[in-house]
């Protein structure tokens, strides 16, 4: 009984792998074909940044300015359709005025800046603009500081300027239910 | 080509100035299209190769089965720019994987370092084969003493004794009680 006993166990074992490899949504994103990669900041400092307003190029902005506050970092772009799913939701979001959103533009194609800040504008005054302040990222290179690599990226930041939670793709009224939320109200106390 | 001889001192008609921009734009257009394509090659090949050595070891984080280098998506364009300048700006190929494993992880080395989380990466397998060799040798061992010594009758003991005498090469002491398969 026991020598055929052990080939079995190891071929459910594999068989055990496999199926956990289909089933289980694991680190695998919506579409379940990209790999959803841990921020490396988690409970690290949010990365400096100083970037222009999207309606005020002359003023800008840095992550410092919202010290003392718990609130959340969105990446997003006009030419990211997943953006456009997640907008209205971060719109109903922010009539709540749980914690502010600053929303970081960008774009990663090359020369295609200013179309992007147009496109951007044009976006936020048709669907609403849910963000305390808005940024321009341009070349993108902020959003690559913090690891984005895809749109829309969204960073939880407590009062410290430390991120203590990441979302990559777009965030929907479960997410904020059952990510942000609780997260956020640890966070404020 | 200079204006003046476009001129031939008449004034050109609408029409054969349409026709000359076409013209012109028909002469231009693909030097300017190949341009912007081989603009970064041609601007310092050491540098690009450098780029693509780099680039090659790294993995595109939009489409996660292909190389940086090999990658069309705009992040890999952004990233290769950004390893470009960071070679002009005279980093060391360690600085520059190093920044992106700073953003965004072990993820994007295709050689994965040898560290405490890597470990059963780096020798998992290893493991697995010293496993597999340890129970084959259990198994084979037990075998060996599992074989029961064979029963034989007088007879057949003494015709296979008869038949191990006509060998003329000496009988290892294991084989000699042992019946042929």
């Amino acid at each position: 009984m026991n020598k055929f006993l052990w080939p079995l166990v190891g071929f459910l074992a594999l068989v055990g792998f496999l199926a956990a490899g289909l089933v289980i949504k694991g680190n695998r994103g919506e579409g379940g074909g990209q790999e959803i990669l841990p921020s490396q900041f988690l409970d690290k400092p949010a990365p400096a940044f100083v970037l222009p307003l999207l309606h005020e190029p002359g003023k800008t902005f840095t992550p410092a300015d919202m010290k003392g506050k718990v609130w959340l970092l969105n990446f997003w772009g006009s030419w990211c359709p997943a953006c456009k799913d997640e907008h209205p939701v971060l719109v109903e979001f922010a009539k709540q005025g749980v914690v502010p959103i600053v929303g970081v533009d960008f774009t990663l194609e090359k020369g295609a800046e200013d179309t992007e800040r147009e496109r951007a504008k044009i976006w936020l005054e048709k669907l609403g603009n849910p963000y305390a302040v808005t940024v321009f990222d341009g070349r993108g290179k902020s959003s690559i500081d913090y690891g984005v690599y895809g749109a829309p990226e969204t960073f939880l930041i407590d009062k410290n300027g430390v991120i203590r939670l990441k979302h990559v793709g777009p965030v929907s009224p479960e997410v904020i239910a059952t990510k942000l939320m609780p997260a956020i109200r640890e966070l404020s106390k | 080509m200079s204006p003046r001889n476009l001129n031939l001192g008449l004034r050109p008609s609408p029409a054969a100035l349409l026709r000359a921009a076409c013209l012109a734009a028909a002469l231009v257009l693909p030097f300017a299209v190949q341009a912007k394509e081989a603009a970064p090659l041609a601007d310092d090949p050491v540098v690009e190769q450098r780029m693509i050595a780099i680039s090659e070891d790294l993995r595109c984080l939009v489409c996660q089965n292909e190389s940086l280098a090999g990658s069309h998506a705009e992040l890999a364009e952004a990233l290769r720019d950004e390893i470009r300048e960071q070679i002009r700006a005279g980093k060391s190929d360690k600085e520059i994987s190093d920044y992106l494993v700073d953003r965004y992880g072990d993820f994007v080395l295709y050689r994965p370092p040898l560290k405490a989380a890597t470990v059963l990466l780096w020798f998992g397998p290893l493991a697995l084969v010293l496993v597999g060799l340890g129970a084959l040798v259990r198994i084979l061992r037990r075998r060996g003493r599992e074989v029961p010594p064979a029963d034989l009758s007088a007879a057949e003991a003494s015709q296979a004794d008869a038949l191990l005498a006509s060998l003329d090469r000496p009988v290892p002491p294991e084989s000699s009680n042992k019946p042929a398969p």
